[in-house]
């Protein structure tokens, strides 16, 4: 017995965790590197948010009544997953759990789940985190291998135990405080030099800034944010793979290069570079993973230039102009509000009309 | 802004990201010259290699009087006639019809109404034949060798007493669209021999085996319509069909039709696609074709032209690809227009049909039929017979839109099938126009990318239908409510009328008592009138 | 004296929206249908009177002028419902009566005794016929609201479920299909409206 059905008959085979998948794979290259730079804390980080986000799911959707099977389109493990790698690997457990909450419940289910939520739930979390606990929430360790630090690393966070009781402890039971094992980022360096009076340039001089580190991403920041090659392999799958389109990631990364080049044209002493810019904080992470979340973009493709182009002139002038260090999180979720209206208006030009 | 915005998107578009859709068999591609979006499905044409074979005569053949885009046509037999190939069984009644004829001689058995292949597996009405073996042709027709000697007139007249509708499954009255007018001359006229859906090969294989017929059915278009520029538009898939027609236009000489090959993709052989693909043109919203200078026709329908013109056969006959997975020896069929389904597919070894899903067409636009014992008839190009397990329409399980906007890169009318299919879903019809729902053309792209499973197509299909039936009850409102308020105008009319011959009856009743009664001029009556 | 600045701005802030406002509803103000006709208009015009009113004008002039819900009407259903629902700005109300399908009315000619009591009752003149004569209803014009069946002395008018084509099929919505699709050992696959 069956209900009549209109045609196609036939189908790609895609389905939603398939494309999950894929991005969960894209992403292997980063959270490799993150393990790489802060050892055992960041694989205790990421399974730690993997599962947490996957419990909320999962009671979420017994407790709406939704079917059970939604939990292995693999969403809540994405969510994760890039939750964790936006964390700062010093965040105490249950703040990482809190976020896990927060990404689930508040910014995905409360909206309807997967398909309805106007934020990035990954994003939406690590905002409330960060207005919540500003303090843990800018605050580096220092990663291993990082050259700046190279001579007096603090912590070796290849040490299984010491990592564990770091980890659900925090820094005191292993005699010593947050600022002892925890370094400013070069955007957060960058930030307070300014507000010394001291120009980009200057202030990237004497924080032993090389590009070269920032590529690899030998530098401090959030667990996955780091290393723009690994962010780049990523992401050059996920286009091979079709799973995003070019057009966000394209134009988000190039609005931004465009406007810091032109104002470090102007005055490149106060300035920054583009190129900074651009290997800089979760830019990356930003215009290849999260901005291009499918669910809070807009998805038509002369939307998503706008939506990007958007995303890096609201970075930029977070950067520059803001009170934070960086913007790409803020600058993101501005847009996604903006994205009804951007669909709306953008869409493509219909066949003779 | 959005222009330049537009530009930019396509020409990064050719280069940087061949298209959207992240599957693993698929590689959407944006541009390629031709339209934009569109798919590249699993080709499956496992009967391209079969050489199409004559089927035999069924023990009945059932003729449904439409079969076309168009008013149904009138039997013009009776119950226990006897009729000849080829003869003329039911005229067109209107303008836009094509006419019916008998596939082999035999006897009218029944006129009733059959099952015919349609979704709903509703039924209207057919002349059911019995043939008698003999095969005798109606010789009414003769044909016409010197085409080109004959008035443009002379042939579309021909075309249109053969019963000539698009073979490749609109099935709107071929003569209509080659009608002239002298405003839109047509320059070129394109030969669709695309067949992008999936399994299906007839053209492939007609254009392998009847290449001369089919270049001389282009001619004859050609003349018909008087164009200078002929084109037939073969995808790269088929090679040999390619080099087929080369040869056959070499060996006639004919220098005016060119073979052009374009990159394999759906949907392609759709007519608006097509003529993208093949002149860089769009044809303007709200017109035709003919309005750019272009006319279609498809391969199946060119040799029927040619059959009719060439040797004055009616369309009685066309060829099938019967394949699918339920299939054991899948295979191109030269059919009588109806056949039952279920002696066709007994042909090629399908008998048992318990389980099977039986789709009416390609993979990608055909319908899956409600009732299995239909006739085959003139918008029979394909027949797939899926097991229930390999029917993916069957299996899919509907989930929440992720908006990854795959639906709106492959579309090749440019919608936002996923906003589109949300109104459709919330009976927001209104906004669903805004979304421009008339436009779409079916094609199914958007729901063969669709990694939630969402029956896009249905909901379009769902909500045209709606929008049609409001529509017309809307009309059928404003005709109801004119009537009845005629009738309340007409009442209150009769009912004045009464009143005002009653009010004259009494007045003549008062003025006669007052005449009589000179003293008393205010009378009860006239009181109780004031009155009443 | 700050506080006194911020109230005054805020005030008069709020002075000249207002007067745009009310500027622009003069400027913009659309001359409008009468309510009743608007209603009248999405009404399905049967004239059945299952409204509790002698046909849809004189519903349709109830509503407008709120002395009725705005749920009465049965063809309607809940389309015409929401529509007039969303005319009057007033909150959508369950229609509780499910419409019949569609139907047409049919008389026995045979039977007929041409009393023309049918034709009177008929709200849309879809009745044909002379006194003494057999009367027919044409039936693309009869709305199918049953009111000629009752007059008829001699019971000779049949309400007949509307023939359905194949023209005028429609498809439902996804998962709602109205057919469903049987298999058998025969193979046959049997069609049931669900
Ligand atoms: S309808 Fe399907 S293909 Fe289109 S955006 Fe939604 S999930 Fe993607
Ligand atoms: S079926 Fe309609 S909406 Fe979907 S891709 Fe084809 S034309 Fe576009
Ligand atoms: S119930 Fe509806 S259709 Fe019938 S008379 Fe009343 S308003 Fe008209
Ligand atoms: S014929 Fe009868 S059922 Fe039809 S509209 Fe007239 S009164 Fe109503």
């Amino acid at each position: 017995m069956s209900l009549l059905i209109s045609s196609p008959h036939a189908h790609g085979g895609d389905s939603i965790r398939a494309n999950m998948l894929s991005v969960i794979i894209a992403l292997l290259p980063a959270a490799g590197v993150s393990v790489y730079l802060f050892g055992w804390l960041a694989l205790f980080l990421i399974v730690l948010c993997m599962v947490g986000c996957m419990l909320s799911e999962w009671v979420c959707l017994k407790m709406m009544g939704r079917p059970l099977s939604r939990l292995g389109d693999g969403s809540a493990a994405l969510t994760g997953l890039l939750l964790a790698l936006t964390l700062p690997a010093a965040v105490p457990w249950w703040m990482a759990l809190i976020g896990c909450v927060a990404a689930i419940v508040l910014a995905k289910q409360v909206y309807g789940g997967l398909g309805h939520n106007p934020f990035n739930p990954a994003l939406a979390a690590r905002v409330v985190l960060l207005i919540s606990f500003p303090l843990h929430m800018t605050a580096w360790l220092v990663p291993m291998h990082a050259p700046v630090f190279a001579a007096v690393l603090p912590l070796n966070l290849y040490d299984f135990s010491q990592c564990w009781n770091l980890f659900w402890l925090g820094p005191e039971a292993i005699g010593k405080g947050l600022d002892a094992i925890t370094m400013a980022s070069p955007l957060g360096h960058v930030k307070t030099e300014w507000s010394r009076g001291i120009g980009a340039v200057e202030a990237l001089r004497n924080y032993d800034y090389s590009y070269l580190d920032a590529f690899l991403g030998r530098e401090a920041g959030s667990l996955g944010e780091t290393s723009a090659l690994a962010l780049l392999l990523g992401g050059v799958y996920l286009l091979a793979r079709h799973t995003i389109s070019w057009h966000i990631p394209v134009s988000f990364i190039v609005t931004v290069y465009v406007l810091a080049a032109l104002f470090n044209a102007v005055n490149p002493d106060h300035f920054a570079p583009p190129l900074f810019h651009v290997l800089a904080g979760g830019l990356m992470l930003g215009a290849f993973f999260m901005a291009t979340d499918p669910v809070s973009s807009p998805v038509t493709p002369r939307g998503q230039i706008v939506f990007g182009i958007g995303c890096g002139l609201l970075t930029w002038s977070i950067r520059t102009f803001g009170g934070y260090p960086e913007g790409v999180m803020f600058s993101i979720l501005l847009m996604n509000c903006a994205v009804p209206l951007i669909d709306h208006y953008l869409r493509p030009r219909v066949y003779g009309k | 802004m959005s222009g330049l915005l537009d530009r930019f998107t396509t020409l990064l578009g050719k280069g940087a990201a061949k298209g959207a859709a992240s599957s693993i068999e698929l590689k959407a591609m944006i541009g390629s010259g031709g339209f934009s979006g569109g798919v590249h499905p699993k080709q499956m044409k496992i009967t391209a290699g079969s050489p199409i074979v004559q089927s035999p005569l069924p023990p009945r053949l059932i003729l449904p009087l439409k079969q076309h885009i168009g008013q149904i046509c009138t039997p013009i037999v009776e119950v226990g006639e006897r009729v000849l190939r080829g003869q003329k069984i039911a005229k067109s009644q209107g303008y836009v019809s094509a006419p019916v004829h008998a596939p082999t001689s035999g006897t009218v058995l029944a006129i009733e109404e059959h099952a015919v292949p349609h979704p709903s597996g509703m039924g209207r009405l057919c002349i059911i034949i019995e043939p008698d073996g003999k095969d005798e042709a109606d010789e009414s027709l003769p044909p016409i060798t010197d085409y080109r000697a004959e008035d443009p007139g002379v042939i579309r007249e021909r075309i249109r007493l053969s019963g000539i509708v698009g073979l490749g499954g609109a099935v709107f009255p071929t003569f209509i669209k080659m009608l002239r007018d002298h405003r839109h001359p047509v320059e070129m006229v394109i030969l669709n021999g695309i067949e992008c859906e999936p399994y299906l090969t007839c053209d492939h294989r007609l254009m392998l085996e009847h290449s001369a017929a089919i270049v001389r059915g282009l001619d004859i278009i050609m003349h018909a319509v008087e164009a200078q520029r002929g084109v037939i538009a073969i995808e790269d898939n088929k090679p040999d069909a390619i080099a087929a027609m080369q040869q056959a236009l070499a060996d006639i000489a004919f220098e005016h039709i060119e073979v052009r090959v374009l990159p394999t993709l759906y949907p392609q052989g759709s007519e608006k696609q097509l003529i993208q693909s093949v002149t860089g043109r769009q044809v303007p919203a709200g017109k035709l074709p003919l309005h750019i200078g272009v006319l279609c026709q498809n391969v199946g329908t060119t040799r029927a032209i040619h059959d009719a013109v060439c040797l004055g056969q009616p369309l009685t006959q066309r060829v099938v690809t019967v394949s699918g997975d339920a299939v054991p020896s899948p295979a191109n069929i030269s059919v009588r227009i109806g056949t039952p389904i279920p002696f066709v597919l007994a042909q090629c070894g399908l008998e048992d049909l318990s389980g099977v899903r039986l789709i009416h067409g390609g993979p990608m636009m055909g319908e899956r039929l409600s009732r299995l014992n239909v006739p085959l008839v003139k918008s029979t190009n394909g027949l797939l017979a899926m097991r229930q397990e390999a029917l993916y329409s069957e299996n899919a399980v509907e989930e929440p839109c992720i908006r990854c906007g795959h639906c709106v890169t492959v579309c090749p009318v440019g919608l936002v099938p996923n906003e589109l299919a949300w109104h459709c879903r919330n009976d927001q019809f209104d906004r669903g126009q805004e979304y421009d729902l008339f436009d779409c053309i079916e094609c199914g792209c958007c729901s063969y990318v669709c990694p939630s499973h969402i029956p896009l197509v249905h909901y379009f299909r769902y909500a045209k239908g709606q929008v049609a039936k409001i529509e017309k009850e809307r009309s059928f409102a404003e005709l109801s409510k004119a009537r009845s308020e005629a009738r309340d105008n007409r009442l209150a009319h009769e009912q004045a009328e009464r009143a005002a011959r009653r009010s004259k009856v009494r007045k003549q009743q008062a003025g006669d008592a007052a005449g009589e009664e000179v003293s008393g001029a205010e009378t009860s009556g006239d009181g109780k009138e004031d009155k009443a | 004296m700050n506080i006194l600045f911020a109230v005054l701005l805020l005030g008069g802030l709020a002075l000249l929206a207002g007067i745009v406002l009310a500027i622009a509803s003069r400027v913009f103000h659309i001359e409008g249908d009468p309510m009743m006709e608007r209603i009248d208009a999405v009404l399905p015009q049967t004239q059945c009177g299952q409204c509790g009113y002698p046909g849809c004008k004189p519903y349709a002039t109830a509503v407008a002028s709120g002395e009725v819900d705005v749920n009465k009407c049965v063809p309607g259903g809940e389309r015409a419902m929401l529509a007039i629902a969303d005319l009057m700005g007033v909150p959508p109300k369950e229609v509780e009566e499910e419409a019949a399908p569609p139907m047409l009315a049919y008389i026995r000619e045979d039977e007929c005794i041409g009393c023309t009591l049918c034709i009177k009752a008929c709200p849309v003149d879809a009745i044909i016929g002379a006194p003494k004569q057999y009367h027919t209803v044409v039936e693309s014009h009869c709305t199918g609201c049953t009111l000629c069946v009752e007059p008829c002395p001699v019971d000779c008018i049949d309400m007949l479920g509307k023939p359905e084509v194949l023209e005028e099929w429609t498809w439902s919505a996804p998962g709602k299909s109205r057919l469903v699709i049987e298999d058998s050992a025969e193979g046959e696959t049997h069609v049931r409206a669900a």
